[in-house]
């Protein structure tokens, strides 16, 4: 028969992917037959199909007159969103909860590891719908509302903030401070007549924040008109119970990693540093925890990854992301499992290697180089 | 071409014979024919898919048993194709895969408090054998709101369960009365009951009959109003998957058979008197001492008796679930239609 290994690896790899493909094709032309004896095409023209149903929380204009396609669009940004401000925070935690781990002190050593303990081993749906029905459904009711400094707001409907509003010269004049800024580190390295321009770099950010405020018409206050607060932005119960839910939870693994990555620093370089007279707060930011970076990363990018796909579960608490507003709404309303799962699993699948590629695209500059 | 008279005759005799040989042939295969009768009685369980669990359509009672309108439905399926209620398979599914989880096969009927509609039977390949409960869709708020009219709601927030078809009516009650009603949409009931409880939402839609079971489990029910106004309408029953007649004939008949026995005054307790020497010709046929009801479904004669004898008719169930000895939700259009109800079984004949 065939002698040659190399030929026999490649003859396998062949059968192997044949197989594959004829599964692949059985799978497609079932699903095929099913649809068809269901009267019912495959495509994709759906999405131009008018909604029909509200979203309740949005970055975007959405309203009933809209297609699913603008309704995939306001729940995709809507996971984005949730899942950027989980990984912000998570980290935080991670980061502080990690280095409590390793304090010398063994209140602040023991707390941190009763955190983990504690959070890690509970499901995360059950901990997100503890922060939504347990905590934050105590809050007052909307005529109630707890009156915070500067005009905030909260209850049980939110979390409200005054946000300015700008007049007709807005748009340009936020154009022209975020140039403005944009160009003081560039002007703050010119020189004219051998003089730096240092003192003229520090006064384009302070021109900038007074060309904002000059373009602001009023300030838009939240304040009780018929059932509900209007006016400045809403951070809603739901958002803030599927953060604080994938946050901590997250920040519990993130804790081990940086807890881990640290230790795993060589004590001979800690010796070393000391030895050179640095201080121990020193020792650490200078030292250490450059040196663990390089370890925390790989292990933090799967982190990130799960703490993404988790924020399907917000569905549970009504938080319009998109496993509940298009894999549930819309799914529903069209009758198209096929496709809807296909795009659903699609776009988690490309948010995931686009974090992905950018982490490893940061591992590559902080690796180190002998690593190579 | 001519034919002789001879060869004429032959000729419409075979035609003759023919025609009725197709007949008898597809008289026998309509009477017979259906997998999934078929596949159930192979299995000797009826697989049932039902709410997750809500007052009224489907709920388990103290000794976890299940109970309700739609779970009595399914037990007398049971009692009409197996002879036993108690042969069913109860699976509870949420508003979003239920139609999923049929078309896939995994259940033989489901009856979850659904809603029938145009383009689940025309685009999701659906049909509609019939209609138990009918309703509208139904608003609760809180009594101090003050609040008696739907168009009042505007900029008020209401709690919804997601997959429904409560989100379009709201939207499009908002677009005809060019007001704002927000909704927050849940996707199981029980997340749902919470906000509305702690006023996280205003109020809380969906059918009638579910509002008064979401009325039941409030901290406090006399808290909380239903609008007297309800938008849309909602008639609700069980859905088969398209392709199999026969099935869907023993759906429809067995949801008649519950309004008949109610028509002719049969109950659990005296049907088996009724039964002994029935002389009113109604009931003699609905018994099975005449005719063949039972042989044109795919079933024997004693179906219609064992769905009253086991599980009820249909007054019996409503009122043990929604009635007075459930959750006083007033019979109004789901009554016979000879007590200004809806409700009007098919002539058998």
């Amino acid at each position: 028969m065939v002698r040659r290994p190399s030929l026999r690896a490649r003859i396998a790899q062949w059968v192997f992917l044949t197989a594959l493909v004829v599964v692949a094709v059985f799978l497609a032309s079932n699903a095929a037959d099913n649809l068809s004896r269901r009267h019912i095409a495959f495509g994709f023209g759906y999405l131009a199909n008018t909604a029909n149903f509200d979203i309740p929380f949005r970055l975007i204009d959405f309203g009933p007159d809209d297609t699913y396609a603008r309704a995939l669009l306001v729940c995709v940004l809507n996971t984005l969103l949730v899942s950027a401000m989980g990984i912000v925070a998570a980290t935080l935690i991670g980061l502080l909860i990690g280095l409590m781990r390793l304090s010398s002190n063994w209140l602040i050593r023991n707390m941190g590891l009763v955190y983990v303990e504690l959070v890690r081993n509970t499901p995360i749906l059950v901990q997100i719908i503890f922060w939504y029905v347990a905590v934050l459904h105590n809050l007052p009711g909307p005529r109630q509302s707890l009156h915070l400094p500067a005009g905030v707001l909260l209850n049980v409907r939110g979390f409200y903030l005054p946000v300015p509003v700008m007049g007709q010269n807005g748009p340009s004049l936020i154009v022209l401070a975020l140039a403005l800024l944009v160009a003081a580190p560039v002007v703050a390295r010119l020189t004219i007549g051998g003089s730096r321009l240092v003192k003229l770099a520090l006064a384009m950010p302070l021109l900038a924040i007074l060309l904002f405020c000059a373009g602001i018409e009023h300030i838009d206050t939240p304040s009780l008109t018929g059932f509900n607060v209007t006016g400045g932005v809403q951070l809603p119960p739901e958002l803030a119970a599927l953060w604080a839910g994938l946050s901590i939870y997250s920040g519990a693994f993130i804790a081990e990693i940086v807890r881990s990555s640290v230790q795993a620093v060589s004590e001979g370089q800690r010796e070393a540093a000391r030895s050179i007279g640095l201080k121990p707060r020193l020792v650490l930011l200078l030292v250490v925890l450059p040196q663990a970076l390089r370890m925390m990363v790989p292990p933090l990018t799967s982190q990130y990854l799960n703490l993404i796909k988790s924020s399907s579960l917000g569905a549970a608490v009504a938080y319009p992301e998109i496993f509940q507003i298009f894999a549930g709404t819309v799914l529903n309303k069209s009758g198209r499992e096929i496709e809807t799962f296909a795009i659903v699993m699609a776009i988690f699948l490309s948010i995931n290697l686009a974090v992905s590629a950018a982490m490893n695209a940061y591992n590559r500059r902080v690796m180190l180089v002998t690593a190579r | 071409m001519r034919l002789k008279f001879g060869s004429r005759l032959t000729l419409g005799g075979a035609v003759i014979a023919a025609v009725l040989g197709f007949g008898a042939q597809a008289y026998a295969q309509s009477t017979v024919k259906s997998p999934t009768l078929d596949a159930v009685k192979k299995r000797g369980q009826l697989s049932c898919g039902i709410d997750t669990g809500i007052p009224g359509y489907a709920y388990q009672d103290s000794s976890g048993k299940w109970q309700g309108l739609d779970v009595a439905f399914c037990r007398a399926i049971a009692a009409a194709v197996l002879g036993d209620p108690e042969k069913v398979k109860f699976t509870g599914l949420t508003s979003k895969v239920r139609f999923t989880v049929l078309a896939s096969g995994e259940i033989d009927v489901l009856i979850r408090d659904s809603e029938l509609t145009f383009a689940r039977n025309t685009q999701l390949g659906l049909a509609e054998p019939a209609v138990n409960f009918y309703t509208g869709q139904t608003f609760m708020v809180r009594k101090s709101l003050g609040v008696s009219h739907v168009k009042e709601l505007n900029g008020a927030t209401i709690c919804v369960e997601t997959g429904t078809t409560l989100e379009t009516n709201i939207a499009d009650y908002n677009r005809a009365n060019n007001i704002k009603i927000g909704t927050l949409l849940f996707e199981r009931p029980e997340e749902a009951f919470a906000a509305v409880e702690a006023g996280r939402c205003d109020g809380y839609t969906d059918d009638g009959g579910s509002v008064a079971a979401a009325r039941s489990t409030m901290k406090n029910p006399n808290d909380w109003v239903f609008l007297p106004e309800t938008i849309g309408r909602e008639p609700l029953g069980p859905y088969v998957r398209q392709g199999d007649e026969a099935w869907f004939n023993i759906i429809k008949w067995t949801h008649f058979a519950m309004l008949e026995g109610e028509v002719l005054g049969l109950t659990r307790d005296n049907i088996d008197a009724a039964k002994v020497n029935p002389t009113n010709p109604d009931l003699r046929k609905f018994l099975g001492a005449e005719g063949d009801l039972g042989k044109f479904l795919g079933l024997d004669n004693d179906w219609s008796y064992r769905v009253i004898k086991m599980v009820g008719n249909y007054g019996e169930v409503y009122e043990a679930t929604f009635g007075s000895k459930g959750l006083g939700f007033p019979r109004g259009m789901n009554n016979l239609w000879t007590n200004g109800g809806l409700m009007m079984p098919y002539p058998w004949y």
